[in-house]
């Protein structure tokens, strides 16, 4: 690829004994916000300090891809945008690409790539094409470097329909689409998604992570993604971080995570006929037979098994009319996490 | 400057595509001129056809100069950065690999550039064709009232820049933008020229930025002065523009550096 990476000389040719500088580095990370909070009974309003962030310390090597979860509220955009250089911390100390973010916000920009899933940063009345025209002039791409760069993009994302819209017709879809276009035109070394998939259907959500997935294969970019869908996590990351109150409640290998958890996908069948147990491959195993035996709701694990699998499998052996899938909501994992820690 | 460029000339597009809005600014823009036109007439008649250094025609050339600067200067203020700072879209231009005041500003040049054409030229023609306009004799009083405007065009953004970036303090700054554009639609000479006002407030508005933003461009571009009078004006400009520069980038350094930015 003729893209224009960003590497720093010490990432360019690092000796073989050195270890790399990590991509990301956060030690002892703290963020309070001051809210004011009505008093009840009087017009007063009290001062409270709020914790976002308490105390996370993280390193990431160059070229890792992180699922950073955690319920609503758990401190992951407040990481996020002080990870990027908009919001000062409160303590502790943290380093980007090498650089502080706080003081070198406008290099780190150029070198970082992010998508805050709930804003943009097109411009919502010219048609999209000129929001990349714009970005590569912000970027110093030159008109070759840009169109090369964003032919792969349109292709890879599939913009070609839109290109010529303003941003306030696209869809949810197109738009985040072309927001992570706009992340990733100046072929950034890290790429910062918050929320990428949110509110997207399932195959918009499935597209942008096949992109994602080929992007980073080629170009070998850290990837730091929030998200409430642990199939981004699963189909994105090969490390996972759980935040819960501002701190850190898991950190490790994304395999060690499911093995951690056990099973945590869900089928629910319903069958044509009542059935008793059904024999089930693997790991699967019956959770519950509801409905005189015409409901079966099924555990298994969704790494060592996939859906159609485990469904030609049950399909050999009774009729099924009816079934759902439920993955584990965020949350849930969360509440798990603390219970098998003894920290619930 | 490739990014300031282009920022600028998508901003000039977008205007351009706006077109009942600018049909409706041009017919209330021209509406509001003969309006003030007849007042201003009116007090020249009864003053026995020279009030404090104003003719008719001179006054003529007031009035449109000053409708046709009106939408270019956005003279009742903007609200865009404002709204940002307190929905937290301010985030996205804070990672922007360039400056913050440099993309507002080459946002609003590109604007004005057309509000100016679109909006601006349309009254000032038809004032000429039904009152007629009192026109520079010095050719140099055009390039001096180009660089005029400009100064004045870049001082009403720094102004309006700093009502906004009160946001990062204020939960509303709705308030802060009337009393502003009152203020500033009275001490810029727009309303009537600073000459008629008394001795007191002539030298308020004198010690305030806010001449330069209307009054000035007005005086170079109409020949009311000549270049040599429009110079020492033109260097007052300059000054204000340095002053407000500076104030509303550490303005924006404060904000940027208390911002709780609100929102996931
Ligand atoms: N600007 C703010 N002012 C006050 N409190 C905030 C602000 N932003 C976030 N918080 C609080 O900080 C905590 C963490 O928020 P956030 O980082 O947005 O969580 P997440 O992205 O994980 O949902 C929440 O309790 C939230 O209410
Ligand atoms: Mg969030």
């Amino acid at each position: 690829m003729n893209t224009p990476q960003q590497i720093t000389p010490d990432q360019h040719a690092p000796e073989p004994s050195e270890p790399l500088e990590p991509a990301l580095e956060l030690s002892g990370l703290r963020r309070d916000y001051v809210v004011r909070a009505p008093v009840p009974g009087s017009r007063r309003r009290r001062r409270q300090v709020v914790r976002a962030v308490d105390d996370i310390s993280l390193s990431i090597r160059p070229g890792e891809a992180v699922g950073f979860v955690g319920a609503n509220g758990a401190g992951k955009s407040t990481t996020i945008k002080m990870m990027t250089g908009i919001l000062t911390p409160t303590g502790g100390s943290l380093r980007v690409l090498g650089r502080e973010p706080v003081a070198e916000r406008k290099q780190l920009a150029r070198e970082i790539g992010v998508v805050f899933g709930q804003r943009s940063q097109l411009w919502w009345d010219l048609p999209l094409r000129d929001s990349y025209t714009i970005l590569g002039a912000m970027h110093r791409l030159t008109d070759r470097q840009r169109d090369a760069r964003l032919e792969r993009l349109v292709d890879g994302l599939d913009l070609g329909a839109f290109l010529g819209r303003p941003v306030r017709q696209l869809s949810l879809g197109q738009r985040m689409r072309g927001e992570v276009a706009a992340a990733l035109l100046h072929s950034p070394q890290l790429v910062v998604l918050d929320e990428p998939t949110i509110g997207l259907d399932m195959v918009s959500k499935e597209g942008l992570r096949r992109f994602l997935r080929e992007d980073r294969a080629e170009r070998g970019t850290t990837l730091f993604l929030t998200t409430h869908d642990m199939n981004d996590v699963e189909r994105l990351c090969d490390r996972i971080v759980v935040v819960n109150s501002g701190t850190v409640a898991y950190d490790g290998p994304l395999d060690s995570f499911r093995a951690h958890l056990g099973a945590p996908r869900e089928l629910v069948v319903d069958l044509a006929e009542p059935a008793a147990a059904l024999s089930l491959p693997g790991s699967a195993e019956t959770a519950a037979v509801e409905a005189d035996g015409i409901r079966h709701r099924i555990r298994f694990s969704g790494a060592e098994l996939t859906v159609p699998a485990l469904l030609s499998a049950i399909g050999a052996q009774v009729e099924v009319r009816d079934l759902s899938l439920t993955e584990p909501a965020i949350e849930d994992l969360v509440r798990e996490i603390y219970g098998r820690s003894g920290l619930a | 400057m490739p990014t300031y460029w282009s920022i600028a000339s998508a901003s000039f597009r977008q205007y351009s595509t706006y077109r009942m809005a600018t049909a409706a600014g041009v017919f209330t823009n021209t509406i509001f001129g003969f309006i003030r036109a007849s007042i201003l007439f009116a007090a020249i008649t009864t003053a026995g056809g020279e009030l404090s250094g104003y003719t008719i025609a001179q006054a003529a050339t007031y009035v449109w100069l000053g409708q046709a600067l009106l939408a270019p200067i956005e003279a009742f203020g903007t609200r865009e950065v404002s709204q940002r700072v307190h929905q937290g879209e301010v985030a996205v231009d804070l990672l922007r690999p360039a400056s913050f005041l440099g993309l507002y500003y080459a946002q609003k040049l590109g604007r004005s550039a057309f509000l100016l054409l679109g909006r601006g030229i349309p009254p000032l023609v038809i004032g000429a064709l039904v009152t007629g306009l009192a026109l520079p004799e010095d050719p140099l009083s055009y390039l001096l009232g180009a660089f005029s405007l400009l100064a004045a065009i870049t001082l009403a953004f720094l102004a309006d820049m700093m009502v906004n970036l009160a946001a990062f303090w204020l939960i509303e700054t709705r308030g802060l933008t009337v009393v502003y554009t009152a203020v500033m639609n009275l001490l810029s000479g727009f309303l009537i020229p600073i000459l008629w006002f008394p001795d007191w407030l002539l030298g308020i508005a004198r010690a305030t930025p806010f001449p330069s933003m209307i009054q000035t461009p007005i005086d170079t571009l109409s020949g009311r002065i000549t270049p040599l009078e429009a110079l020492p004006l033109l260097g007052v400009q300059a000054g204000w523009v340095l002053v407000l520069a500076v104030a509303a980038h550490l303005m924006l350094r404060l904000g940027v550096r208390s911002m709780e930015v609100q929102g996931g």
